[in-house]
């Protein structure tokens, strides 16, 4: 493959944007967690809540910090990169952006001050309404983004005006069918990370034996959860199938590896595609009418080949068809993992069982690498477009950028988030090392060490026992 | 509609300015704290309002982006390597809020993205915005000056007097919100960056004059607007007196008013062009429907209520940051 502007370009696009779906896919689920626990500390006035609180706050704050500054690059990344595309969708795109960061990102940067910093200067019902805000204010960034993205792939309600595509029914836009599937997709793979996150820090106390009261909290509420939110997550996963059967036949076609029209469809479950022969090896296939009955629900609906669409109107055939089965993979772990965990959980038998345990602290990753994996089955799939059918991504970039020019841009993106990537997760894992309580004192000292279980008054019980974390 | 989001966008692009103007000063600054405490307690001073802060950059690009779209595919092309040397500098000092509080032995290296960070970010602002006002080579919808078409002796000046500016700005934030040594060393370096910036606006308004840029017919044409110059003057005045008595509330507001000052010379010399002389407000507008559902949804509703938002940031955050201040 040739280096050009074009695809050093893609490249850097594709690096920032999968850096910062990493740490919004993270903090979306923990700013919910957080609102729970604080309304949950108001409500019961249960100190390990607050503990609780207190300790997720601070891995937030890490991972917002991360989040917020690799979401700045994106609003301007778009311009420098790709100024033909952001001049044509401006009036489309622009808007839909400005309504995120005017709804989304206003609030929450608002109120995230109060959040960190504030507890002591305000009531307890407004730092948890600022909490709360913080919350929103990182769902309806994801309401917005999905929108956007709804539209690159099915663009509705506009026209081309002057070489812009000119919005002419905003209610299409914002309603967009698909975006009814895609959105809730994406919150709930944003909840899961939570889930799973909080969970698998736990099952780790459980394993190591300390924090046992936070840990069960933790390991319940994340389980619980999970065993709720992935089954739904699974049907909208289904139903975000049927918008792109019905408007993006390709990426479909790449997603299943199919290469001739065929009715009723085989289900190619895992093959190596052989792009150049058209054909697949080393197939485990499941026969007729499985693929119809996956992909249109239907015994016996026809379903499109790569071959009956031109070969310049391909998408790259591997990501996708990899990316998809990587991220249903860890969906199906992820199933396994919290409904096994939930039954044991249910029996009283979890917190002995160092199998699932174990389990369950490796686990956090694969929400993660299912919401990564995922985006690229959706924008690589979306390729050679950029706005599906309409905008090709060659003709949505920067004419005049050169090589050199775009390599200097992808090293010195790749060398600073590889650098603050490096200590952001560096410093995460040394706080959650550390625990909801910092250090505990060595098992000499004379003090329980669970001292929030015995003791009435929260605070005083902890700054007894806490020793500086991490510093 | 037009002239509603070209207000819209001066009053965040002027938002910005003085707000990360501050921060983005107090981090220069931080470079010159000579021990632990000091930069503990100036941190603490803009830690808690600086993400909001930043937020006006980005409210800004988007507004540029969705109601002017030719001119953000303009600039932001035109600016390819000043732009990611700025956003460079932003994520750097960005991160260090943070990791700074969390690392140990490697807090150095966060104390110098911060100080690095907040210089390059705010070198790179100055340097685009003399670019501009100097004038981009344009053809049709598209920048057409090369990789280096921004590059000047101008705009290099113009990015250091930002930094200055800037500066100016933090040391009278901390004037502000700090106590003891870090108010007192701030009240030191006021008449020092003070004395610098005004040298370098009479500098750049004289050679803008004698280098016959185009904006400065605008001027020639309507004595009227050296309003604004005055007005600056006024207020260099104040701060002035403002700093001799030590009166710390005053200064900040002051330095404020002289950023207003320059911003309204500036806006007001490329009227009705927003990239002199080739685009105009006019020219760049998005679609009628762009602009009117931004309008109905954000303009009269949302704008306000992140108005709000920075009202309470600001107030909850109001007064000194007490010397204990301990992090979350």
């Amino acid at each position: 493959m040739e280096i050009t502007a074009l695809l050093l370009s893609r490249l850097q696009f594709a690096f920032t944007v999968s850096f910062h779906i990493v740490f919004p896919s993270f903090t979306i689920g923990l700013a919910a967690w957080l609102t729970v626990l604080e309304a949950l500390h108001l409500a019961t006035g249960r100190p390990a809540y607050r503990v609780l609180f207190d300790f997720w706050l601070k891995i937030f704050a890490v991972a917002f910090g991360l989040g917020v500054v690799s979401g700045v690059v994106m609003a301007f990344e778009i311009g420098t990169n790709w100024s033909d595309f952001s001049r044509m969708t401006g009036p489309i795109q622009g808007v839909l952006l400005s309504y995120e960061t005017f709804t989304a990102f206003a609030l929450e940067a608002g109120f995230l001050g109060v959040l960190l910093f504030g507890r002591p200067k305000v009531p307890p019902w407004f730092y948890l309404f600022s909490t709360a805000m913080v919350a929103l204010g990182t769902t309806l960034s994801a309401f917005w983004i999905m929108i956007n993205n709804s539209w690159m792939q099915v663009p509705v309600g506009y026209v081309v005006e002057n070489g812009m595509f000119a919005p002419n029914d905003w209610a299409k836009i914002i309603f967009n069918s698909v975006v009814w599937s895609r959105f809730p997709h994406m919150l709930l793979a944003a909840y899961l990370t939570g889930a799973f996150c909080v969970a698998a820090t736990g099952a780790w106390y459980l394993l190591r034996g300390m924090f046992i009261a936070e840990a069960k909290i933790m390991l319940r509420m994340g389980l619980y959860l999970a065993a709720v939110l992935v089954p739904v997550q699974i049907i909208f996963g289904h139903l975000n199938g049927e918008y792109v059967v019905r408007y993006q036949p390709a990426k479909m076609a790449a997603i299943e590896a199919r290469w001739h029209n065929e009715q009723p469809a085989s289900e190619v479950l895992l093959a190596w595609p052989d792009v150049a022969n058209r054909r697949n090896l080393f197939a485990i296939t499941l026969p007729p009418p499985w693929g119809s009955l996956i992909d249109s629900d239907s015994l016996d609906a026809a379903e499109v080949g790569l071959d009956s669409i031109p070969e310049s109107d391909w998408p790259p055939i591997l990501i996708p068809f990899f990316s998809f089965r990587i991220m249903v993979g860890c969906g199906v772990l992820m199933l396994v993992l919290a409904w096994v965990g939930t039954y044991l959980s249910r029996k009283g038998h979890l917190a002995r069982n160092r199998t699932v345990l174990w389990a369950t602290f490796l686990s956090f990753p694969l929400p993660f690498v299912a919401t990564l994996t995922g985006w690229f089955t959706a924008e690589v799939g979306r390729q050679p477009w950029v706005v599906y059918g309409v905008l090709r991504t060659a003709d949505a970039m920067t004419p005049f950028l050169t090589t050199g020019t775009a390599i200097i841009s992808l090293i010195l993106f790749c060398a600073i988030y590889t650098f603050i990537f490096a200590f952001g997760i560096f410093y995460i894992y040394r706080l959650l090392r550390a625990g909801p309580v910092g250090r505990l004192l060595p098992p000499t000292a004379v003090l329980p060490n669970r001292p929030l279980s015995v003791v009435g008054e929260p605070d005083a019980a902890a700054a007894l026992v806490r020793l500086p974390a991490g510093e | 509609m037009v002239m509603f989001w070209v207000t819209i966008l001066a009053v965040s692009i002027l938002l910005y300015v003085l707000l990360d103007g501050f921060d983005l000063g107090v981090g220069m600054l931080f470079g010159l704290a000579p021990d632990e405490p000091r930069r503990h307690a100036m941190i603490s001073a803009v830690a808690p309002v600086w993400d909001g802060n930043e937020t006006w950059l980005v409210v800004s690009g988007v507004i540029l982006w969705g109601a002017f779209p030719v001119v953000y595919s303009v600039l932001m092309s035109a600016f390819y390597l000043p732009v990611l040397l700025m956003l460079a500098g932003l994520i750097l000092r960005g991160v260090a809020f943070e990791f700074r509080h969390k690392a140990v032995q490697m807090r150095w290296i966060w104390n110098a993205s911060f100080v690095g960070g907040s210089l390059v970010a705010t070198f790179m602002q100055g340097l685009m915005v003399g670019a501009l006002v100097q004038g981009l080579p344009v053809s049709g919808d598209r920048y057409a000056g090369g990789e280096f078409g921004w590059f000047s002796p101008f705009a290099i000046a113009c990015g250091i007097g930002l930094c200055v500016g800037y500066a100016l700005l933090g040391a009278c934030w901390l004037v502000r919100k700090c106590e003891d040594e870090v108010r007192d060393q701030a009240y030191r370096l006021i008449p020092y960056l003070a004395a610098a910036l005004l040298v370098f606006l009479i500098v750049v308004f004289a050679y803008a004059l004698a280098g016959d840029f185009a904006v400065m017919t605008r001027w020639l044409d309507r004595p009227s607007l050296f309003v604004f110059p005055v007005i600056g003057m006024l207020a260099a005045i104040t701060l002035a007196a403002s700093v001799h008595r030590h009166q710390d509330a005053l200064p900040f507001p002051m330095v404020a008013l002289i950023f207003v000052a320059a911003f309204g010379t500036l806006a007001i010399s490329f009227w009705p062009y927003m990239i002199p002389f080739s685009i105009t407000i006019e020219q760049a507008a998005a679609p009628h429907s762009s602009l009117a559902f931004m309008f109905w949804g954000e303009g009269l509703f949302v704008f306000p209520l992140m108005l709000l938002y920075t009202v309470i940031s600001l107030t909850v955050f109001r007064g000194k940051v007490a010397a204990s201040t301990d992090h979350y």
